[in-house]
């Protein structure tokens, strides 16, 4: 479409006309939009004679000028015409404009509006917490329901195939800290103590804690994204009309894997946390393995052993049940489900760490320190 | 200067795999026609279209569109031609994040970012009113509409550009059969109004009767008859048969020519018919 849309306005003794040219189409014209818009003097005739061709948007200024000067369009070509008859029979009133709203109003409404969605939610995660249970001994009770077959997949999902990704980051876990430990151990002469450092650090607290965060991350992103994208579906109401629980059936499954696979997990991540650690102590301490092992079990009670094992259930439970909640809150569209997912994540990190201080203050009480 | 044929696709081949869909397939579309296009399921309706517009590449065949060869063309090279037609996908495929109006603006503000706010928003006003949606319906996110706004919002985004042509997928599946006779007046108002062309996917009779000026058959893995209707139930074929002669079929057909019979009074007005 060569020649761009012009517009001239005449003086004549009747009143202003305004006489458009060229095309009239959505590329051409941008600038004469404004143009248009700016002129000022009333008009009483646009003639659209010189007008070579014309598209809605075309058709949609000159009715726009039309009506905004109660002017009288003069010289339409046929096809023009239809046109401008086409637009001018679906104009309509403005859209009621939303009411402004003060920037103080905006702000508490805001705030408010957040507490009431912490309360709720919170409220609801400890519904959903309880359907879970419930759903849980329901099972117990009729256990031809429960369905062995997920549960096996979802240990594969959680527990199996996430055994090179946590063993890797324990492992390099356990150099980090042997590293540091034996820099600053070294001050003081006191190398030998690294061994400590890794055994206790890792059983008790890092071990378990990172897989945690890793598991949030892999699995839990993983619930919350797969029951979301079920809820907009619809395949979750359709469950419920075919009289299967959805708890029973996508929750419970994915929260058993998680408990049973978070200690596993964390047994496998401190054993490749203690193995990087003993790596490193052998050769930049020069201290043989054989001498890491009988120290490390010398210097690590048993207990920092079951701290760990008691604490990795709970989070797996945690994290489970936080990214199944997320994804059974998805409603509307796919953008829901990413938020979800990330929601779930957090949520699941903040409760493990807050667990975990709990964690740690209880079992210093009752003395297994 | 202007073609009679806006589309005109010789010797498609597409396939997926082992399974063969379309085999020296040639179909042409005219300007200013509404051309229906039926076949069974899986006989390669969609396919077809996504072969045309390009989201599917084609084993061999030629496929030109507004008399420009689409195949092996250059990603801004087919902007150009994009912008000349407007698609509405089955489910209406619009982008969930945006309100309705904003969906309208999408392929405006790509290709002209230079344009007001204030034109931007009229052209979004009147175009969402021309698809036949009520003026509250701008501002709301496609998840808060029925199946047949959305629809009505997809044809609204698909008319943002004032395409010459337009590709429908099976507008009326999924409507109720009152929604599904307003969608085909107002596909039948558009062409009339604005001048398009249409490319209709459908299983509909009705909408094949009411408003489709020919209709293809797709079957065997290529178009095996097109023309009028009258033409087509001429055709001896097992397939066109049972699908024109069918009960609904000859239900479709009789409601048809009733309606015919009375003086019919032609919706002028666009959209709110």
């Amino acid at each position: 479409m060569a020649d761009a849309a012009e517009f001239t306005v005449e003086e004549l003794p009747s009143g202003q006309v305004l006489r458009l040219s060229g095309t009239f189409v959505i590329a051409s014209i941008g600038d004469v939009d404004r143009g248009l818009r700016d002129i000022s003097g009333p008009i009483c005739e646009i003639d659209i004679s010189g007008v070579t061709h014309m598209d809605t948007v075309g058709a949609w200024l000159v009715h726009r000028t039309a009506k905004e000067h109660n002017a009288q369009i003069t010289g339409c070509a046929n096809d023009a015409g239809r046109l401008i008859d086409a637009v001018r029979g679906v104009d309509q009133a403005e859209v009621v404009p939303k009411p402004p709203i003060s920037a103080l109003y905006r702000f508490l409404a805001e705030v408010g509006g957040g507490v009431a969605v912490g309360i709720t939610t919170l409220l609801q995660f400890l519904g959903f917490v309880g359907q879970v249970v419930k759903a849980f001994f329901s099972l117990l009770m009729n256990p031809h329901r429960f369905r062995w077959h997920a549960v096996v997949q979802h240990f594969d999902m959680v527990g199996v195939r996430a055994l090179g990704i946590v063993g890797l980051m324990s492992f390099l876990i356990g150099i980090v800290i042997a590293q540091q430990g034996a820099v600053q151990l070294r001050q003081f002469g006191a190398e030998v103590f690294t061994i400590n450092l890794i055994g206790r650090l890792t059983l008790r607290e890092l071990g378990i804690l990172m897989t945690a965060i890793m598991v949030a991350g892999r699995s839990g992103s993983a619930f919350a994204a797969q029951i979301g994208t079920m809820k907009i579906t619809e395949e979750i109401d359709a469950m419920r009309t075919i009289g299967v629980v959805p708890v029973e059936a996508l929750v419970v499954p994915r929260v058993i894997a998680a408990v049973v696979m978070m200690p596993l997990l964390g047994i496998f991540a401190s054993l490749m946390s203690i193995i990087g650690g003993g790596l490193l102590c052998w050769i930049v301490l020069d201290i043989p393995p054989a001498t890491f092992v009988q120290r490390l079990r010398e210097v690590t009670p048993i207990t920092d052993f079951w701290i760990g094992i008691i604490k990795a259930p709970v989070f797996g439970a945690i994290i489970a049940m936080a990214g199944c909640f997320q994804g059974m809150q998805v409603k509307g569209n796919a953008e829901q489900v990413g938020l979800r997912t990330t929601a779930a994540v957090v949520q699941a990190i903040f409760l493990v760490i807050v667990l975990d201080a709990f964690f740690a203050v209880f079992f210093s009480e009752i003395g297994w320190d | 200067m202007n073609p009679p044929n806006i589309i005109s696709v010789t010797g498609l081949c597409n396939s997926f795999g082992d399974q063969v869909i379309h085999q020296d397939l040639d179909i042409e579309v005219r300007r200013g026609e509404i051309l229906g296009v039926v076949g069974g399921s899986g006989t390669g309706k969609s396919v077809l279209m996504r072969s045309i517009i390009g989201l599917q590449k084609p084993d061999s065949g030629e496929i030109r569109v507004f008399d420009e060869g689409m195949i092996g063309k250059e990603e801004d090279q087919a902007t150009d031609v994009r912008r000349r037609w407007g698609v509405l996908f089955q489910g209406g495929a619009l982008f969930s994040t945006l309100t309705v109006a904003e969906n309208v603006q999408v392929p405006l503000r790509e290709f002209y970012p230079d344009f007001s706010r204030e034109l931007l928003d009229e052209i979004a006003r009147y175009k969402i009113f021309l698809s036949g949606l009520p003026p509250e319906a701008a501002h709301k996110y496609p998840s808060e509409l029925s199946g047949g706004m959305r629809k009505r919002a997809g044809v609204a985004r698909a008319l943002a550009m004032d395409p010459e042509l337009l590709f429908l997928d099976e507008p009326t599946a999924g409507l109720d059969p009152i929604g599904a006779a307003k969608f085909d007046s107002l596909t039948r108002d558009l062409k009339e109004t604005l001048g398009l062309t249409v490319f209709l996917i459908t299983h509909d009779l009705d909408t094949l009767y009411s408003i489709c000026d020919r209709v293809a058959v797709l079957a065997d893995r290529k178009v095996i008859a097109i023309g009028a209707i009258e033409e087509l139930l001429a055709i001896d074929h097992p397939w066109i048969n049972e699908y024109f002669s069918g009960p609904r079929g000859r239900a479709a057909r009789r409601g048809h020519s009733d309606q015919s019979d009375t003086p019919r009074a032609k919706t002028q007005q666009l959209g709110r018919s």
